[in-house]
């Protein structure tokens, strides 16, 4: 299992592309924020927060095609299912690795971005908490969308209709929880649902995950 | 003894089908005339909200079946794992649309009523945005059908994504109710004759046409969907006899 989990951290590293596409397109999102609301620092800091939730959702999304697909096509995917590892267990190291070299990047890197947003002093605690407890949802829910997905060619977009909605709720409570931080308001509650959700999704989605690849892989 | 689960045999489910169909689609048609003409001509307007409260006799039918289109594609899905009945999947495939559209009646007609009540022909409330989400699921559930050739596996990956959607569907209901007080009124429906208001609850006057124009969408949901399972199971013979043609 942490063979595994090395050799997709080496190949997400290596094998160029993934895993510093989805930090530059957090950055690039960023960087077009002011040209698209204007550059006013306060209405800027006011709205940080939220905003660099929804770019980390977003350059999270675009990373979830590579989750499975190039193992597909190569087929170590078939390897993989017919190894003794439980495919439960396969999904849940994939979501992993792919929170390792997604989603926790961008939690470094948001306190940065938040520095060229204006975003409030102490929103930094609450924004780094929120992401720290929400992104590995988001790559719970996408691994078992990319599950879903894996024997469509072409299946990118699709990916992101199915899996937007079910991003819904961790998006809400992770933003609440950054802006009312933000705020200077209490933000215990929306960060313990998105820790909630975040455990729900890690302890339920690998088994709908592994049940997809079973089909596809049928 | 006959069971419920003879329906799963497609045959049996084309000759059933075959008679509830006329009854259905009378019953709607009868339902909905009945109380849509009750509703819009012989009730009076409300006092407070004028003549658009008579949008009710569609706004909350369409919104109800909605949501309890996906509950049946759900029951449908659950029944299509675990004893593989291919009649089943079928019908979560042919309701999906029906909800759909439904779901967009409702939004639609809603920012109509919102309009002059509200002032806004939308807003970011939890009722109207759950509704927006529902939308978005009956979208990724229909397009992955169609994404899929193979029709076991797609009915399989798709049953998966409705388990998972309903699941996501609840928690995104909840989650909106945090994140904002609404707009939307409460259920009152239900609370009829229960207020301790006298202005709690629908007025009798408003309830019975709506009740009979719900039973009319009900009917006409059992109406599309028996129709679009039997040119579904209809699509899917045509295609094996061409296969065998083929073969042949």
């Amino acid at each position: 299992m942490i063979g595994l989990l090395k050799r997709d951290l080496a190949l997400a590293v290596r094998a160029g592309g993934g895993f510093g596409l989805s930090l530059a397109f957090f950055l690039i999102f960023t960087a077009l924020v002011p040209f698209g609301i204007g550059p006013e620092t306060g209405r800027l800091a006011e709205i940080a927060a939220g905003l660099l939730w929804l770019g980390a959702l977003l350059a999270c999304l675009l990373s979830l095609d590579r989750i499975f697909q190039l193992d597909w096509e190569d087929g170590s995917l078939d390897l993989l299912a017919t190894s003794p590892l439980p495919l439960e267990a396969l999904a849940a190291l994939k979501a992993l690795a792919h929170w390792i070299t997604t989603g926790l990047p961008l939690v470094v890197a948001a306190p940065l971005l938040g520095l060229i947003l204006n975003l409030p002093g102490p929103a930094y605690v609450p924004l780094l908490a929120s992401l720290l407890a929400g992104t590995p949802a988001l790559s719970a829910i996408g691994t078992f969308g990319a599950a879903l997905t894996v024997g469509i060619k072409r299946g990118g977009l699709l990916l992101s209709l199915l899996v937007l909605p079910l991003y819904v709720p961790t998006l809400l409570f992770g933003a609440m929880a950054a802006t009312r931080g933000a705020q200077g308001l209490d933000f215990t509650t929306p960060l313990l649902l998105t820790l909630g959700i975040t455990l729900g999704a890690i302890a339920l989605l690998p088994f709908a995950a592994a049940a997809s690849l079973r089909i596809n892989l049928r | 003894m006959s069971s419920i689960w003879e329906y799963a045999n497609p045959r049996r489910f084309m000759a059933t089908s075959a008679k509830l169909l006329p009854w259905a689609v009378g019953l709607a048609a009868i339902c909905l005339i009945g109380g849509l003409v009750w509703g819009f001509f012989f009730t009076p307007n409300d006092f407070r909200q004028g003549a658009t409260v008579k949008i009710i006799y569609i706004h909350v039918p369409t919104a109800i079946m909605a949501i309890n289109a996906w509950f049946m594609m759900l029951v449908c899905s659950l029944i299509w794992l675990i004893r593989r009945h291919h009649v089943s999947a079928l019908a979560a495939k042919a309701a999906a649309p029906v909800g759909m559209v439904f779901t967009l009646i409702a939004l639609f007609t809603g920012a109509v009523w919102g309009q002059p009540m509200w002032g806004t022909w939308w807003e970011w409330d939890p009722r109207l945005t759950s509704f927006l989400i529902l939308f978005l699921f009956y979208l990724g559930y229909m397009a992955l059908w169609e994404a899929i050739e193979n029709p076991d596996q797609a009915a399989d990956l798709t049953s998966v994504l409705c388990l998972v959607g309903s699941v996501f569907a609840l928690l995104s209901r909840y989650a909106l109710v945090f994140w904002n007080q609404g707009l939307h009124q409460g259920t009152t429906v239900s609370t009829v004759g229960v207020g301790v208001e006298e202005n709690e609850g629908v007025s009798s006057i408003f309830l019975y046409p709506m009740l009979t124009s719900l039973a009319g969408f009900v009917f006409l949901f059992v109406a599309l969907v028996l129709f679009r399972t039997r040119t579904e199971i209809r699509a899917r013979r045509l295609k094996a006899l061409i296969a065998q043609e083929q073969m042949a």
